[in-house]
């Protein structure tokens, strides 16, 4: 029988699940041999049976207006438990550097003082909120949700790729994508221990909870603020407000007096302690930010700075994750942590430096150009996959404004085994996991979001491009028993049978009821036919 | 009324929700073992068999798909799906013309259904057994919400609902008792409230920490959850009200009300931390009462409806002379 991984070539890239030789690498070999033994014929049905569970359950992504089922892909990637001890520990080296960057920039400003880091790189940066300066956030946390996209380069190497510590999205779909992993292919969870990602709205809720003003109390009041039904990622803040069980509130439900947040409710305004909003700085506040915003609230900023609300992820955070600052994580890291950078960089270069332009200048062809301004993949442009006129454009924009952009090295994005019509083929992915600061700890989701460039060949991995995305499974070591709690002392509760109603066919008295029931139509029965036949 | 038909829309009532609640024990169990890290299938087992109380020599040998395939479709183990469905048919079989015609043929097909998925059983995978226990959570709801738009509120209506309120309560607690028996962490209470459709409500309305404490509180005592141990007491209380309305001044005058009056005050009266102390026996203490509540129902309305108890004293009375 045709196997759905024969035909399956490896190229260039590093591939997460099969060696140059064929062979699955050791932490895949289970999940591969689980697969091998399916048919092409039964993953395509189970893949039909995905679509229709996302589409009824609403699991959509909106493309260009069109409500899609959420692209997952069956295969899913593993993380061994010891190369996921590095990341981990490398996202939380960054949101934590980030974080003490972000302070020192909306305060004493000694990172730009001691010439880490220039000071109009700073101040220039249109993603710095001078509005902001000055606040300090109850619990000391401005990156409350953090999604750092990491990649591997074709030697195996992992390298951040991207901070996000605004309102990274994608965690919602991790969450359902195990959640249909484990319904429609149970076989292949089955093959392998996996830690869990289900708690995630609780880690959320408690880092958001943690951030509340003092005077909050112990029950502080969280809402999410989002932009609305029609923001395609509706579909996760909807979901996170659910799982953590609080409002979802539009900026057109808040109100805003005397620099305290209220929502308007059936039984009267009630008072908002935490704001998560899904919704950018410049339309968060129309008083500071653009006025014709009419998804934000009004003077939402003043409460914060008032110390009356706390606004998660905080204003002006995007100085920290604008593709130009992200050149300077690495020394950022040494500067504040005395640490050695956990995951590299990608090697990037400046425009701005005349020096490095000319470089990016000359070997144009084969690097990237990143607006540093953008996100969604819009605007990249890859060398080697541009045509001359593209690139010529692409010179322009970097010698008329140098300061928009940052230039990376191409990296061959790892692939890993993609359902391509009706067989596996390699595809490039990225990684997203994300992290939860709640203040005493980062929490890191165990995997996060695999995403997939569908295209043969691409690297653009955003779901606002088309992208895919596949569950991700960090492998577990420890082995999950039932194990009383100390909570409670275990309780073998072994209930008596259930109450059955008197067997209305099984008693002996009722057989001889039927029988006679029987008889009765069996003796009646000629009649009635005779009676037809006349 | 009839006792026999009051006592086949009492058994109606009572079967279509224990396959409904059967099927979301299965299913939430099933998810659960799936995606704990390698859980262990032995606690898995002995909780699903304690709970629905069978008595399983073999449990240890056997496999957590193999108890989840018998308890769905197993027509000789009572508590299965299939048994719930296939009694629930055969009651409502009995009282066809007492019944609305819908809801008749939507307990029929689902028993046809089940039947058409039990005879390919063999082949199915874990997967499949999600599709079917979703299958059976919608014909159950189906067949409520036919009874609800096409019953009259008369007696027989009272006798229906007074069934499904006592299964209810009866199937939560042993559900509790579930996860009694199977918890070790956090998630374990996730799948219990998902089992009973009680996450979100939960979530709402605790906001969001899943506690052991406070899930058994809800479950247990919320007023307003309509699948809860106090809500579904209400229920019964209300239907037993309608159907024998107190007649004296003094006390309550049932033998059924009593017992179920007992059940709600074992849970309602009390500190939620004075019933963790004790909780595997007020479960059973609840437990037992909708059972002797079925049984003073049965002897106080039913009888005569099977023929049995008469003609057995009947003959057993011809042997001795």
């Amino acid at each position: 029988m045709e196997q759905i991984f024969d035909s399956y070539a490896v190229g260039e890239a590093w591939d997460e699940m099969i060696l140059p030789d064929g062979n699955p690498r050791e932490h895949c070999a289970e999940l591969h041999k689980v697969m091998s033994e399916m048919s092409r014929a039964e993953f395509e049905e189970r893949c039909a049976e995905r679509d229709r569970s996302f589409l009824d359950r609403g699991v959509t992504f909106s493309l260009s207006g069109e409500e899609r089922p959420f692209p997952l892909d069956p295969v899913p990637r593993i993380i061994s438990a010891a190369e996921w001890a590095v990341i981990e520990a490398g996202v939380v080296q960054r949101v934590r550097t980030l974080e003490l960057f972000l302070e020192d920039v909306y305060g004493k400003g000694q990172v730009i003082g001691d010439g880490i880091i220039p000071r109009n790189l700073v101040f220039n940066s249109s993603l710095y909120k001078r509005q902001a300066f000055g606040i300090s956030p109850p619990n000391g946390v401005r990156i409350h949700v953090a999604g750092i996209d990491v990649v591997r380069d074709q030697w195996g190497e992992l390298r951040v790729l991207e901070d996000n510590v605004r309102t990274p999205s994608g965690v919602s779909y991790v969450l359902e994508n195990r959640r249909a992993m484990t319904r429609i292919f149970p076989e292949l969870l089955s093959s392998r221990p996996v830690r869990q990602v289900e708690d995630y709205p609780r880690h959320l809720l408690d880092a958001l909870r943690s951030a509340a003003p003092v005077r909050a109390g112990s029950a502080p009041v969280v809402v999410v603020l989002t932009p609305g039904i029609h923001n395609s990622a509706y579909f996760e803040h909807s979901f996170l407000a659910r799982r953590m069980g609080v409002e979802l509130v539009e900026g057109r439900d808040l109100v805003c007096r005397n620099n305290v947040v209220y929502m308007r409710t059936t039984g009267g305004e009630r008072r908002v302690d935490v704001v998560y909003r899904r919704v950018d700085d410049d339309f968060l506040d129309p008083v500071f930010f653009r006025e014709d915003s009419v998804i934000g609230c009004p003077g939402i900023l003043n409460a914060a700075r008032a110390g009356n609300v706390t606004i998660a992820s905080a204003v002006g955070n995007g100085v920290a994750d604008d593709k130009l600052t992200y050149t300077y994580v690495p020394d950022l890291i040494r500067y504040y942590l005395g640490e050695e950078p956990v995951l590299k960089n990608v090697t990037t270069y400046r425009p701005e430096d005349p020096d490095q332009l000319n470089h990016i200048l000359a070997r144009l062809g084969e690097l990237v150009v990143k607006p540093v301004n953008a996100s969604g993949g819009y605007g990249i442009v890859i060398g080697p996959q541009s045509r001359e006129t593209e690139l010529a454009i692409a010179a322009e924009n970097l010698r008329a404004r140098p300061r928009d952009f940052i230039v990376q090295e191409l990296v061959t994005l790892s692939t890993a085994p993609t359902m391509a019509g009706s067989k596996f083929e390699p595809r490039h992915i990225d990684l997203r996991p994300f992290a939860v600061n709640s203040g005493d700890r980062i929490h890191v989701l165990p995997g996060g979001l695999t995403r997939v460039a569908m295209r043969p060949g691409s690297l653009i991995v955003n779901s606002s491009q088309g992208g895919g995305s596949k569950d991700t499974w960090v492998a577990s070591e420890e082995i999950c028993s039932a194990e009383p709690s100390a909570e409670h002392p275990i309780s073998e509760a072994h209930f008596p049978g259930l109450d059955q109603a008197p067997p209305p066919h099984h008693g002996a008295i009722e057989i001889e009821v039927a029988q006679m029931q029987q008889q009765q139509q069996l003796r009646l029965a000629p009649a009635c036919d005779g009676g037809r036949r006349c | 009324m009839l006792s026999r038909i009051a006592e086949s829309l009492f058994w109606m009532g009572r079967y279509l929700e224990r396959a409904d609640d059967t099927a979301r024990i299965l299913d939430v169990e099933l998810h659960r073992f799936l995606e704990g890290p390698g859980l262990d299938q032995g606690p898995v087992i002995r909780g699903l068999l304690g709970a629905l109380g069978v008595d399983e020599v073999a449990a240890s040998r056997t496999s957590v798909y193999e108890v989840v395939g018998r308890l769905s479709f197993d027509a000789a183990l009572p508590g299965s799906i299939i048994s719930s469905v296939t009694y629930a048919r055969e009651n409502g079989r009995g009282i066809r013309e007492s019944i609305s015609s819908e809801l008749w043929e939507c307990v029929n097909v689902t028993y046809h259904s089940v039947g058409a998925i039990s005879a390919r059983a063999d082949s199915m995978g874990p997967h499949d057994y999600f599709s079917f226990a979703r299958m059976v959570r919608e014909r159950a709801a189906l067949a409520s919400g036919i009874a609800e738009t096409t019953m009259p509120r008369d007696e027989g209506w009272s006798f229906f609902t007074l069934g499904r309120s006592i299964e209810r309560v009866d199937m939560t607690v042993r559900l509790i008792g579930l996860a009694e028996v199977v918890r070790g962490s956090r998630r374990d209470w996730m799948a219990t409230l998902r089992s009973c459709s009680a996450l979100e409500a939960y979530l709402r309305s605790y906001g969001g920490a899943v506690e052991g404490s406070k899930v058994l509180e809800f479950l247990l005592l919320d007023r307003l959850f309509p699948r809860s141990v106090h809500f579904s007491l209400s229920a019964a209380e209300a239907a037993l009200a309608e159907i024998a309305p107190s007649a004296g001044r003094i006390g309550t005058t049932g033998e059924a009300q009593r017992a179920i009056g007992r059940a709600k005050a074992a849970i309602e009266l009390r500190e939620i931390g004075e019933i963790l102390d004790s909780l595997p026996e007020i479960l059973i203490l609840i437990e037992s009462a909708c059972s002797s509540a079925s049984t003073a129902l049965a002897r106080r309305f039913f009888r005569g409806a099977g023929l049995e108890s008469w003609r057995h004293e009947d003959v057993r009375g011809k042997a001795h002379a």
